[in-house]
C-alpha cells in the first residue's frame, strides 16, 4: 500500500496537463471574395458546384474563430521526426487545409487530388530551404520537412495563383490550431510557466502567461478584431 | 561626328529592317514578361531550361495551363528574340563598318544571353531579387535594340552626314537626359514593386490609405494587411513597400513635369516644326498615357492587362527619351563637309547597293 501511495503521489506530482480555450472574433470580418479566376479556369472551375470563396476569416455564428495557431514558448523539444505526417492536399484547385501547423522535422505529405498539374512552391522568410516542385495529375505525393521554426510559411501554386496554404513550423509538440468552434487543446504540457501565443495570419498575435501545475488549464484570450 | 562612317555602313536597309523587327519582337517579349509577373506566374514552371522535365521546345501545348501558359510562352518567345539578337549581332559585325556598332551588336548579344540566364536563375534559385534585375535588364536591352535600329537607319546616316539647321542647346539636351535617367530609375522602382509579389501596397488614389501621406506605423500596416482580401496570393505588405509606392507616385509627378518642360523648351529652342519638338510632344503623350495607366492599375486592383500595359508604356517612354538624347547629340556636332562627302552619299542609287 505504501508503495502504491508513493507511486501515485509521484505520478500526480509530474502529471502533464492540457491547456484549452476558445478563440473568438469581435466585430464584423471583411467580406470574403469570390475566387473568380478559379471559376474561369476550365479545369478547376469544373471541379466546383458552388462558387468558391476565400476564407481568410473563418468566423462562426457566435464569433468563434478558426485557423488560429496557439503555441507555447517552448523550443528545442521537437518530436517531429517521430510524429505522424501532416497531410496537405490540393483539391478543387485549392489547398486543404489552408492553415496547418507542424513540428520541425515532421514530414508534410503534399497530395494532388486534382486532374491537372500543380507546382508546389514554398516561400520561407526564416531560412528554411525553398522548394518548387512539379506535381502532375495523378503524380506521386511530395514529402517535405523543415528544420527551422517559422510562422505561416507560404505554400503556393503558381500555375493557379489563387492557391495557397500557410504552414507554421513549431519547435515543440505544444501547439494546436483552433477548430471551427474556436476551441483548441494543447495536450500533455509539463508543469511550468509559459507564454501562450495565439496567431492569426491576418489578425496578428495575442499572448497570455499561464502556469501549469497538476490540472488542466483553461485560458481565455481577448477576442481578435480588425483594429 | 562619326569618322567611322563609310559607304559600306549604309544603306543596308535590310539590316535596319531586321533591327526594327528585333525591336518589335523585344517589345512583345517585354509584354510577355510583364504578363508573367502580373499573373504571378514566374515560378509556375519549376525547372529550367527544361519545362516540367520536357525539352522546352517539345513541351506539349495541352499542359500549357494557368500560369504555365504565360511563363512557357515567355520562354519560347525569349528564345526567338535570343536568336534574332544573335543574328543581328553577327550581321553588324560582318557588315557594319563602324567599330562601335560592332561592339553594340556584341553588347546586345551578351545582354540577351545574360538576360536569359538571369531569367533561368530566378526560377532555379527561387530568388525574387533576381526578378527585379531581370525586369531592369529587359528595359535596358529594349532601349539598346531600339538604339541599334536608329543607328542603322537611313535617317541616322542623313543626320550624321549633314549640317543640322538648328543645333540642340546643351541645356535642353541635359534636361532630357536627366528626365530619361529619372524614367529609368522609375522603371527600376516599378520592377522592385512588382517583384515584391505583394500586390498593391496602397490600393487607393489620389489618397493613400485615406491620407495624403499614409501612416506606416506597425499598427497601421497590420490593419492594412488585415483588411486586404486578395484572391491571388500576395505577400503581406510592409512599410517599406508603402513608402516605395509613394516614391513611385512622386517620381511620376516629377517625370510628367520634366517631360512637359522638355516639350515646352523644345518649342522655345528648336521651334514647333522641328521633328525633335514633335518627338518631345509624342513623349509627353506617352507620359500622360502612362500616368493614366498607373492610376488605372490602382483602381483596377492591379488588373494584369493594365499593369502590363503600364510596363510597356514605361518601356516606350524610356526608349523615346533615350533616342531623343542620341539624336540631339548627333545634331550637336555634325560631321565636317569633307567627312560628309566621304562617308555618306544620299543618292538613291546607293540605297540598293547592299
Amino acid at each position: 500500500m505504501l508503495f502504491l501511495a508513493a507511486g501515485l503521489a509521484a505520478s500526480t506530482g509530474s502529471r502533464a496537463a492540457d491547456i484549452t480555450g476558445v478563440i473568438s472574433f469581435k466585430g464584423t470580418p471583411p467580406p470574403e471574395k469570390e475566387i473568380v479566376p478559379l471559376e474561369n479556369d476550365p479545369t478547376c472551375g469544373a471541379l466546383h458546384t458552388e462558387k468558391p470563396f476565400t476564407h481568410f476569416y473563418a468566423v462562426g455564428p457566435n464569433g468563434e474563430l478558426a485557423d488560429v495557431i496557439v503555441s507555447l514558448n517552448v523550443t528545442g523539444k521537437s518530436t517531429g521526426a517521430a510524429a505522424a505526417p501532416a497531410i496537405l492536399d490540393q483539391k478543387g484547385c485549392l489547398y486543404v487545409p489552408t492553415i496547418l501547423a507542424v513540428q520541425t522535422g515532421q514530414k508534410i505529405i503534399v497530395k494532388n487530388s486534382d486532374p491537372c498539374i500543380h507546382n508546389v512552391h514554398t516561400v520561407s522568410k526564416n531560412g528554411n530551404d525553398p522548394h518548387n516542385d512539379a506535381q502532375m495529375a495523378g503524380g506521386p505525393d511530395l514529402n517535405y520537412t523543415f528544420d527551422k521554426p517559422e510562422d505561416f510559411m507560404k505554400f503556393q501554386c503558381d500555375v493557379h495563383p489563387w492557391m495557397f496554404a500557410w504552414v507554421t513550423i513549431e519547435d515543440s509538440p505544444y501547439f494546436a490550431v483552433s477548430g471551427k468552434d474556436g476551441t483548441f487543446t494543447i495536450k500533455d504540457v509539463p508543469p511550468g510557466k509559459y507564454t501562450v501565443t495565439a496567431s492569426h495570419r491576418k489578425l496578428g498575435t495575442e499572448t497570455l502567461d499561464v502556469e501549469v501545475k497538476d490540472a488542466d488549464v483553461k485560458i481565455d484570450f481577448p477576442a481578435f478584431e480588425v483594429k | 561626328m562619326d569618322k567611322n562612317i563609310s559607304a559600306n555602313s549604309y544603306p543596308n536597309s535590310w539590316l535596319h529592317r531586321f533591327a526594327v523587327i528585333t525591336a518589335v519582337a523585344t517589345f512583345l517579349l517585354l509584354g510577355a514578361g510583364g504578363l508573367v509577373t502580373s499573373h504571378e506566374a514566374g515560378m509556375s514552371v519549376p525547372d529550367w531550361p527544361n519545362s516540367y522535365g520536357y525539352n522546352m521546345f517539345l513541351f506539349p501545348p495541352s499542359k500549357w495551363i494557368g500560369g504555365i501558359f504565360y511563363e512557357h510562352t515567355h520562354r519560347l518567345w525569349a528564345s526567338v528574340v535570343g536568336l534574332m539578337t544573335t543574328v543581328l549581332a553577327f550581321w553588324l559585325c560582318l557588315k557594319d563598318s563602324r567599330r562601335w556598332m560592332k561592339w553594340l551588336g556584341i553588347a546586345a548579344f551578351l545582354g540577351v544571353v545574360a538576360q536569359g540566364v538571369l531569367g533561368g536563375l530566378r526560377v532555379t534559385l527561387s530568388m525574387d531579387s533576381l526578378g527585379i534585375f531581370h525586369g531592369i535588364v529587359a528595359q535596358s536591352f529594349f532601349a539598346l535594340i531600339c538604339a541599334i535600329a536608329l543607328l542603322t537607319s537611313r535617317f541616322w546616316f542623313r543626320l550624321s552626314a549633314s549640317q543640322s539647321p538648328v543645333l540642340v542647346p546643351r541645356g535642353l539636351r541635359s534636361h532630357v537626359l536627366y528626365v530619361t535617367v529619372l524614367i529609368f530609375l522609375q522603371l527600376a522602382l516599378g520592377a522592385t514593386m512588382r517583384h515584391q509579389h505583394a500586390g498593391l501596397s496602397i490600393s487607393d488614389f489620389p489618397l493613400a490609405h485615406g491620407q495624403i501621406w499614409p501612416d506606416t506605423s506597425p499598427a497601421s500596416i497590420a490593419r492594412y494587411n488585415a483588411e486586404r482580401m486578395d484572391v491571388v496570393n500576395q505577400n503581406p505588405i510592409t512599410a517599406f513597400q508603402v513608402v516605395l509606392q509613394m516614391i513611385h507616385r512622386l517620381g511620376a509627378l516629377l517625370i510628367f513635369l520634366g517631360v512637359a518642360a522638355a516639350a515646352g523648351l523644345s518649342i522655345k529652342r528648336l521651334g514647333i516644326k522641328d521633328y525633335l519638338t514633335k518627338f518631345a510632344f509624342f513623349w509627353l503623350g506617352l507620359i500622360l498615357i502612362q500616368v493614366a495607366l498607373g492610376i488605372e492599375t490602382i483602381w483596377s486592383n492591379k488588373a494584369a492587362d493594365i499593369a502590363t500595359a503600364h510596363v510597356l508604356v514605361g518601356a516606350l517612354s524610356l526608349v523615346t527619351g533615350s533616342l531623343w538624347c542620341i539624336i540631339a547629340l548627333a545634331r550637336k556636332a555634325p560631321v565636317s563637309a569633307t567627312d560628309s562627302s566621304a562617308v555618306f552619299n544620299p543618292q538613291p542609287s546607293l540605297a540598293g547597293a547592299k
